[in-house]
């Protein structure tokens, strides 16, 4: 290749660490996330570990507490909210649009290295000794009796918070302002809809945690009763302000991934989106219904049955914009020319995970249910079925997909596949049980257990094996194809959108010349030239 | 395309950038208008399980430092105001003065912030440093404190930033004020306005509950 690209523009350090461009952004977020990924998963490892066996063989309950703290902070603030939106709609964004970068590159930089600070702080609060209060800082633990490094832990995901702001807002006024000419709103690819959506959370409800985490380290520096029933402080008000971010959160964590599976589907399946409005405008109302459904966290806290009974109600009204996408996706393959191709894969294991774990979401919504339900492993299967079956399977596939963009390599076919393959089973052997022990009552955060439930367990520690093995793969062949892999052909997949126009790795700026965009997208052509079966 | 050195690569025009830029501040004030929102809220719940206590407590609040606070700050955002309307390469020179202004009334209202913070500070009404209160309702009396303190630090943090921007445009409409100052200076003056807003809300929150009926 003898064309400039941004990757080979220049080689410097200040080249990568002072960039304003959004593709080497994408690439310093990527890195990053797989390394908080590691660390998260390393606690998950342990965790999975001790539980193999009913008795305490590995850790204290006090380092127990703190693995799973770390794991859930780690997880949730530093690998699945930043990881589609971050790696892939920082890269992609502009390519899609048809412009030259975001509208703020530099935001973009300085979010980065927020992010980082955060990263770091939280890290620090980790290796100084941990956190002990779950992911969720509940009061009044988290702010009279918790003996560990909660205001670090608070203020490193705080700091996180801003990184999630900038890229929002970044987002929004890029779609807003930058799309190239003839690019209107029904011609946008889905997967901007689901990263509008995403960002208009990100910008609305992170300030609520950011003022929540900020009362409860004045609470602890101070020792002054925000939430301290003693002085007539209300431990719930945390909750409902904790919830009221943290289930559009939820969101920020799924919605991106489906954007990135109206993607693979269409392509894959070489047919439009089905209903492609529709599956528009559902990413919109999930957002926007989203922030009305914060109380089915807390069923169980006292609050009112009224609240209860309008949360649940909301909760059932939110699973219908997911439920259109689901058919939606459905239709597509309909009479579409399917490829099992490995990103096709993930996107398929994506439908039957997210459907597992958005109807045992509407179980849950069921009050009677959830009061049995509350605080067992049925929660952690269904959330897990959602965050990882769902987000991380998409984060992969659109990893997939876009990778020959990214890198200008292709990668091996076979191992692709088979570690799609691997992660869909050792998904369903890790999670599934646990939906089994929570409905027999084993509670979570529990490091010991009865000895009735050790089947169960060790089923669900083997496919975490088997899981963490499937994760480990791609290290391996994309890091191979990196550097040795066969060069990639500007659009591999032969597919319309406008981030296939341009040459893998893309130059600079993007274009050479500004695209004009006179059509709907999804225009794919039935034949599908898929050629790279081996690298 | 060839490097353009009055905008950015990723704009069209200059209309392009300024509003881009503009719509970028207003997103901005979003996040903002929640980031408080959530302290309101929690202030508003509090008030609500606690009306008298919270009344009492309105009462030791200074009010004549508070509504001075608020003329002050009222004035400043009308220089800023006054300053986008006039703003060109002509009028650079009253236009570095109306900012400037400005940002001295900023520095006056923290000025203000600060003997008002010290007075409750010797009434022994600063939770978790010295709180002190007898009677009845000390314990919602030091929950109203709390978010008196939490509140107006907060604000007074988005005024040190205001008065960093306001200077620095100052300094900038000194020299050689371009459009894309302008655009600069818009953006500035809608953050400045929006934390006038938000002491206006805290004014009528911190001040005024308990006033009209002792």
């Amino acid at each position: 290749m003898s064309e400039m690209n941004y990757l080979t523009a220049d080689y410097t350090l200040k080249s990568w660490f002072l960039t304003t461009d959004h593709k080497r952004i994408a690439i310093l977020y990527f890195a990053s996330l797989i390394f908080f990924f590691f660390i998260g998963g390393a606690a998950a490892t342990a965790i999975r570990i001790e539980l193999a066996t009913p008795q305490a063989d590995l850790v204290s309950s006090d380092i127990y507490n703190r693995l799973f703290t770390m794991h859930g902070i780690i997880m949730v603030w530093f690998f699945l909210i930043p990881s589609i939106p971050n790696t892939l709609g920082n890269f992609i964004v502009p390519l899609m649009i048809g412009a030259r970068d975001l509208a703020f590159p530099r935001l973009n930089l300085l979010s980065w290295y927020i992010f980082m600070l955060g990263g770091c702080t939280t890290l620090f609060a980790i290796f100084a000794g941990g956190i002990d209060t779950g992911w969720t800082f509940y009061t009044p633990f988290s702010t009279l009796y918790s003996n560990s490094y909660v205001i670090v832990a608070a203020a490193g995901v705080f700091i996180a918070g801003f990184s999630s702001i900038l890229t929002g807002l970044n987002f929004i006024v890029t779609i807003h302002r930058l799309r190239a000419p003839g690019l209107t709103w029904y011609r946008l690819p889905l997967f901007l809809w689901s990263l509008y959506a995403t960002s208009v959370i990100l910008v609305l409800a992170t300030p609520v945690l950011a003022i929540t985490l900020l009362l409860i380290a004045t609470e602890r520096f101070f020792g002054v009763g925000i939430f301290d029933p003693r002085i007539g402080g209300d431990p719930l008000l945390f909750q409902h302000l904790f919830w009221f971010y943290s289930h559009p959160a939820v969101y920020i964590m799924i919605l991106p991934g489906m954007g990135v599976v109206n993607e693979l589907i269409s392509c894959y399946s070489r047919k439009q989106v089905f209903g492609y409005k529709f599956v528009a405008w559902a990413s919109l109302a999930i957002a926007a219904v989203g922030f009305l459904v914060w109380g089915h966290h807390m069923f169980v806290s006292g609050q009112s049955l009224v609240a209860s009974l309008v949360f649940s109600f909301m909760s059932f009204i939110v699973a219908v914009p997911s439920a259109i996408k689901v058919f939606n996706w459905t239709a597509t393959l309909h009479k579409g020319s399917i490829h099992f191709d490995a990103p096709m894969l993930y996107a398929l294991a994506f439908i039957g995970l997210f459907t597992i774990g958005g109807l045992t979401g509407l179980f849950l919504a069921c009050l009677a249910f959830d009061v049995h339900a509350t605080d067992t492993y049925f929660v952690v299967a269904h959330f897990h079925y959602i965050m990882v079956g769902g987000m991380v399977t998409a984060y992969f596939g659109g990893l997939h997909y876009w990778w020959p963009k990214i890198t200008g390599r292709l990668y091996s076919e076979y191992w692709a596949r088979t570690a799609a393959v691997l992660i869909f089973f050792g998904f369903n052997l890790t999670f599934f049980p646990q939906f089994i022990l929570g409905a027999e009552g084993m509670p979570r955060r529990y490091h010991v257990y009865p000895p009735e439930f050790q089947l169960w367990n060790v089923l669900s520690s083997g496919g975490a094996v088997i899981l963490a093995v499937a994760y480990l793969m791609p290290l391996f062949y994309l890091g191979y194809s990196a550097f040795f892999g066969r060069r990639a052909p500007a659009n591999p997949w032969n597919a319309p959108g406008l981030e296939w126009q341009t040459s893998s790795p893309p130059p600079g700026f993007n274009f050479t010349t500004q695209p004009v965009v006179t059509r709907a997208p999804y225009q794919y052509n039935r034949d599908f030239q898929a050629e790279p079966q081996n690298a | 395309m060839p490097e353009s050195s009055a905008f950015a690569p990723q704009y069209a025009s200059i209309p392009h950038r300024d509003h881009t830029a503009e719509l970028g501040m207003w997103v901005f004030i979003a996040t903002e208008v929640l980031l408080f929102g959530g302290l309101i809220l929690a202030y508003l719940v509090y008030r609500h399980a606690f009306p008298q206590g919270f009344a009492e407590a309105s009462r030791h609040t200074e009010i004549v430092i508070g509504t001075a606070n608020t003329a002050v700050l009222l004035t400043s955002s009308f220089l800023v105001a006054w300053a986008v309307e006039i703003f060109s390469p002509d009028t650079a020179r009253i236009t570095t003065w109306l900012l400037m202004g400005a940002a001295c009334l900023g520095l006056a209202f923290i000025a203000l912030k600060g003997v008002e913070y010290s007075r409750e500070y010797g009434e022994h009404l600063v939770p978790g440093i010295d709180f002190q209160f007898a009677g009845p309702r000390g314990n919602s009396i030091q929950l109203f404190f709390i978010f008196y303190f939490v509140a107006t630090a907060v604000h007074a943090l988005h005024m040190l930033i205001g008065i960093g921007l306001l200077i620095a445009l100052a300094m900038i409409c000194r020299k050689a004020p371009t459009t894309r100052h302008h655009t600069a200076l818009h953006s500035a003056a809608l953050y400045w306005h929006f934390v006038d807003v938000v002491w206006i809300f805290l004014f009528a929150l911190i001040y005024l509950p308990g006033r009209s009926s002792s």
